[in-house]
This record gives C-alpha cells, structure tokens and sequence, in this order.
C-alpha cells in the first residue's frame, strides 16, 4: 500500500483556528528568537564562532568513520560498552537485550530524538518494561500519547489547562489548577518515587567527544543527570553524526546551543560522562537509522551537522502559526522539512513546501546549515522523482508552456484586460482557488503595463525614429 | 563583467516587468519606467517578454521553468544590463536560473541583472530625488528575497551592523516619515505557490504582517516586491486592517496621494 504524504496544510489549517493557542505558541516561540538575539549581541564573535561550529562538524563528518572508531576505542578503555545499531530496530533489540540482562522492568529517561526515531517505547513497552520520560515536556506528551511537538520544549504548543487535564486524568489533581508551579510540584511528587525505585536509567547525548571516549549531556531540569545515576545500569542512545573530534571543541558548541535554542548563556546543566559509576555499567548505542545514507547525499548531508537547539523552529514563521505536531514526523519545522524526506521520501514530499523558503532558518543556525536551499533542492528531488500531487505537476507544466510563448501569455494577461474582475484564467486555475479563502483578489485596472507601454512610449518611439 | 560597474559608461537598460506588475499592479511598472527615464537612463521594454521561470522553479518543476527563461534571455541578453521592480525575479535570475544552458549570453543576462533598489543605490548612486514627497508614515517591507539573498538591508538573524540600501533612498525623499513594526524581518507568508498550497498559514502570516505595521502607526506599507504586497493587500482588506499599500519606485518616482 502507498503510503500518503503528511497534509502538513490541513493539520496547520486547524491549527490557526484555535487562536488561543496558536497566538501563545507563536508568541512563545517568537520570545526565544528574541532572547537568542539578546545573547547573540553579547558575543562579538558570534559569526566566528558559527564559522568555527560549522567547521569542526563539517571535517567530523568527513572523516566519520575514523573518529568513530576513535571514540570507540577510548570509550572501551573508559569501561564504556559500546554497541552499533544500523537502524531503529536494531537499536531497540540491543537496549531491550541490555535491560534484560539486568532484569530491569523500570526505565527512566531523558529527552532523546533518537529513542523517537526509533519508536523505542512503543518496542519496550509490550516487553514488559515501563518507561517513563522525566523532561517534564517530554512526560506531558507521553501522558497525552503525542510526539514531541518540539526538540527542545517538546510540550510548547500546549497551554496550562491543557497540562492541567492531563495530570488529573493521570495523577488525578486538581483539573482547574492553573498554576505553572503548583503543576510542575504535582509532576515531581508523581516522578520522584518512579525516579528512585527505577532499574535502570537512559540519556540521550548531545556531544560525542572521541579523543576522550566521553559524551556530554545538556539539560535545564537536572533530569538527565538523575536518569543516568540510576544504580546500576546508564544506557545512552545517540546518533552517529553527535561526534566531536576534541574536548577543546566543546568550548564552540556549549557557546552555542543553549543561546541558540533558548537564548540562555548555558544549560544548567551540562554533564560530561567519562564511564561507568562503582558497580554500574554504562553502555552507548551508537544508532546510524539513515545518517549514513544521508552523509552520502551531496546536497543534504551537511544537514548531519545539526546540533538540535531548535533555533530554526523559532524563527520559523510557518512553523511558529502551525505547530510541530503538523509536521507529522519525529522533526519538525524547517530542520524536520529537509531531515525527514531521508526517512521517507513520499510520507514526507510534503514537508519541504511548508516553507516560504525565506531564509530566516538558514541564518540563525549556528553550523551554518542552508537549510532553506536545501528546501528549495528537495521540490527538485521530490518534482524528478514524481512526489508532487498531479494538479500542481500538471499546472506548472501548463505555466511553464504559457510562460515560453509571449502569443499565449499575452492573451492569458489580456483577458485580464476584458475581464479584470478575476485573476487570469491561467492563475485562477484549479488549486490556485483557495487565494480568495481569507484574502481579497488583487483590484482590477484599467490597463496592463505592456499596454500602456505600447501607447506611451512605442508610438513615440516609433515617430521619434520617423523623425531621424 | 558587470558593465555596470565601469563609471561613465551609458548603459542601454532592458526593463523586466514581472507578469503580477503588468497585470494587477501597472503603476509600479510605469513608476519604474518614468524614474529610470528621469535619471536619464536609456531604457528599453521588450514587448515579448513573460517571466523570469521562478513559480515553475520554486515549486521544484526546474524543467518547466526552461522555455521561460530561454525566452528571458533572448530577450534581454542584448541589454547591458536588465533592471526589474522585483526582488524575488532578481534573486530567481541571479541565484537559480539554471534550468537551461549556462552560456556565455546566459551568464552576461544573470551577472548584469539588477533589482530596482540596487540599481539605484550601488550602481547609480542616485543622491537626490528633488521631484519626489511623500508626507506620510510609511513602514518598509523588505522581502525575503530583498533581505536574505540580494541582502539589500541588514537582517536581525546575524546581528549586523544596520543597513538599508531601500531606507537609503526613501531617505532622500521630502517628508516621509518611518513607522517601526515589532517584527521588521518576518516574512509576510507570500511565498508563491505556498500562498495557496499553504493557504490558511499564509493568511495569517499576511494578516499579523499587516497589523504588526499597522500599529507601528504606518499609513501605507512600502515594498519593492509588489508580490509580498498583493498578497498583503488581500490581508488587510479581508481583515479590515486600514493601510495602503505603495511600491517604492512610485514614492521615489514623485507619487502624491
């Protein structure tokens, strides 16, 4: 069965009908760009250090396999266990193996991209084995079955009577508590005893360092530093393309990510794991789920250089007035639109034209990712390999034909001229109807340009040549 | 070689006037036309011209955009340079025209392609507009394509030093004055075919455009992207946002309204 692109439009559509909410979310994320700015002005060497970030990912990424294997070495010595996961499934079969050999029915986590590109609850769950987020966004969307809306603040298209709802049905509080404080202390006392009773604990990892075989753990909550002190047993999953070559390189990213994702100078916590705790273990899945396939793709691969600060969905006018969850992916917003047509090109043909492609994105990264060119290469992708919907091929075919003949071009603007109280025939066509849904048509004149160039300035021209 | 570089040098100018200009919005094609003329510019409008390919383009249908800008060179490519009131079709020739051969003629039309603002401001320098005012609050529209890819004004993103090569000339002109929105650089939510393919987020990003400059208290909205501004005009209209809408070569051009 084929499968049916996301209707990221539609989903947005109902989205902006709700104006409570998308007037917050907006607002919200809107606050963060400005506050990221903030930080930005205080640093002098801001676009160096972009330059710089951009840089060290880019030769990383060039010599992946080197590094990697670097980092494996020096993990091992660090009594690190290391594990190699090609895809999703692999890297749940290991964890679900891992856990298993410890006897470890309770998992608590951290925030991870990767266990959600893995679908990893959904594989563990079934196996017995209960898994509970303990990023406070990231437990709200458990709770409400819904997938993070946002890599960083992953409950942010959410309001507090919504929060409010869902910890009653859960925790059965009060559902008209409307108070940040008092719920965020509900969600504590709820997590707390799950915390200390759990059997093992998982993070996920922002940075990789290979020549020290240790990896770095970013958070404002301090939750990931409780997951991965669980007695016992700390796995972290994380993807391939998280790797830097030197702990001196940490110096350009811990700059970055946190003034980036939410214009804050640091996260309060920033943890650097060099291997396992007396009596624990420590295990790293290092998952690959398609980076490598991507590395190799010449337009898209610098994507792999994302650091995952979220900067791009703040500044992301589409994204800020329609959610993440519309996005229908794992990622979402502008580095979701270029990241997940990899994962599956027809599911997500749609993503790379919920854009205006106006570049805001691309200069607000701080590796310097262009992602709204390479927007503009995934229509060219997805148009060659026949993912666009057959009107908007067949329209665009049609413009394309009207536009290389000035005869048939001119009678379509012409019949502007006789009937100016409509669009031309060629604009109006088809899917072009829904400009009039929350818009005026443009007012009609009483003549076109090229005829009023024709009266004004040919027949002058015309005589004037006459005359020499 | 950009002719247009070489000081004294008279310049024959193809005019390129994007289809939206001549069909809805004439009067910024023929304020453009007047202005050059009144700089003494030696100015030319092919009558077979069409578009520049950028909707086929931008849509990822690069194939259908070949026989559009095949005719765009034949047309212009005997013009020292082509100057067009449209920073979204200048950033289309200048960036991604490639959807045909990239000759010698193609090239000569893509490196001496200017948009209107640029034109006057790096090219001829223009230091006054004695025959132009415009008493009124205005606020800037800077299209994407303006700000981030022809980058003829500072953009908030990079924390640069202010520039605004548009602010510049509008500057030069008798009583205008500059409302300041809360948003400056935020795209308007044009965006081409996104204005229907995404029609219900485009709307709104046109209806907070226009009620952003609104209530920074600017009377009309000045751009030199009339495409932005037909979009944001069907906004303000529908929403009852009461602002008017100029393209900026009509202000420079001597516009009393």
């Amino acid at each position: 069965m084929k499968v049916k692109p996301v209707n990221h439009a539609k989903a947005a559509e109902a989205f902006i009908e709700d104006t409570a909410h998308m007037d917050f979310h907006d607002e919200r994320l809107w606050d963060l760009r400005q506050k990221r700015d903030e930080q930005m002005h205080l640093l002098p060497e801001w676009q160096d250090l972009r330059a710089r970030a951009s840089a060290i990912k880019e030769h990383t990424l060039a010599n992946l396999p080197e590094y990697l294997e670097q980092f494996e070495t020096n993990a091992k010595k660090n009594g690190i266990h290391v594990h190699w996961a090609a895809d999703g499934a692999e890297h749940n079969r290991i964890v679900g193996e891992i856990l298993e050999k410890h006897g470890a029915k309770s998992l608590i986590k951290s925030k991870s991209m990767v266990t959600e590109e893995c679908c990893m609850r959904e594989y563990l769950e079934p196996r017995g084995v209960v898994v509970t987020e303990t990023d406070l966004g990231e437990r709200i969307q458990q709770l409400d079955n819904q997938m993070p809306s946002h890599i960083v603040v992953p409950a942010v298209h959410k309001l507090i009577p919504d929060v409010a709802k869902i910890f009653a049905e859960h925790y059965h509080t009060d559902p008209n508590d409307n108070s940040a404080q008092s719920l965020a202390w509900q969600q504590r006392l709820a997590a707390r005893p799950v915390i200390l009773s759990a059997d093992a604990g998982m993070t996920g990892g922002n940075f990789v360092v290979a020549e020290t075989g240790s990896f770095v753990v970013c958070t404002n909550e301090g939750n990931a530093d409780l997951s991965a002190t669980v007695p016992g047993l700390h796995i972290a999953t994380i993807g391939i393309e998280r790797l830097v070559p030197r702990m001196a390189d940490m110096g350009v990213f811990i700059r970055m990510l946190s003034r980036s994702a939410l214009g804050s100078p640091i996260t309060q916590y920033t943890t650097h794991f060099r291997g396992p705790q007396k009596g624990s273990e420590m295990h790293v899945v290092l998952v690959d789920n398609g980076r490598s396939h991507r590395l190799g793709m010449e337009d898209f691969w610098t994507s792999l250089k994302c650091i995952r600060c979220g900067a791009c969905m703040n500044t992301c006018p589409v994204y800020r007035r329609s959610g993440g969850l519309s996005y229908g992916a794992v990622y979402s917003g502008p580095i979701g639109a270029i990241i997940d047509p990899t994962f599956n090109e027809r599911k997500y043909s749609t993503l790379p034209f919920a854009s205006t492609m106006n570049g805001s994105c691309t200069n607000v990264c701080p590796v310097k990712i262009n992602i709204h060119e390479q927007l503009y290469k995934w229509r060219r992708v997805l148009a060659e390999h026949h993912e666009l919907p057959f009107v908007k091929r067949e329209v665009m075919h049609m413009a394309g034909k009207i536009m290389g003949q000035p005869t048939l071009y001119r009678a379509a603007i012409n019949s502007t001229e006789a009937a100016l109280s409509t669009m031309p025939r060629f604009v109006l066509y088809n899917w072009l109807n829904p400009w009039g849904k929350h818009r005026e048509l443009p007012h009609p004149v009483k003549q076109t340009f090229h005829s009023w160039y024709k009266q004004n300035r040919l027949k002058t021209k015309k005589k004037e040549g006459e005359g020499a | 070689m950009r002719l247009a570089s070489l000081p004294g040098v008279r310049m024959k100018i193809g005019l390129f006037i994007p289809c939206y200009i001549d069909a809805f919005y004439p009067n910024a094609g023929i304020a453009t036309l007047e202005l050059l003329e009144k700089l003494g510019q030696d100015v030319d409008y092919p009558m077979n011209q069409t578009c520049c390919g950028q909707p086929m383009a931008n849509s990822g249908c690069n194939k259908d955009a070949a026989a559009a800008e095949a005719l765009f060179v034949k047309n212009f490519a005997k013009y020292d340079v082509i100057v067009m009131p449209s920073g979204s079709c200048t950033h289309h020739v200048r960036d991604n025209f490639d959807a045909i051969e990239q000759t010698d003629e193609v090239r000569h039309v893509r490196e001496n392609t200017f948009e209107l603002v640029e034109f006057l401001h790096d090219v001829l320098k223009v230091e006054d507009f004695p025959w132009a005012e415009f008493p009124h609050k205005v606020g800037l529209h800077n299209s994407c394509g303006t700000l981030r890819a022809l980058r003829t004004a500072s953009m908030s993103e990079l924390g640069e030093p202010f520039f605004s090569k548009p602010m510049d000339l509008l500057n030069k002109v008798r009583g205008i004055s500059f409302a300041t929105p809360k948003r400056p650089d935020e795209c308007c939510g044009f965006g081409g075919t996104f204005s229907v393919t995404e029609e219900a987020v485009s709307a709104k990003m046109g209806a907070d455009k226009v009620r952003d400059h609104h209530q920074a208290g600017a009377e009309y909205i000045v751009s030199a992207d009339t495409s932005c501004m037909m979009h944001q005009q069907g906004c303000a209209e529908r929403a009852g946002v009461p602002i008017r809408f100029i393209h900026i070569a009509e202000i420079l051009n001597g516009a009393r309204e």
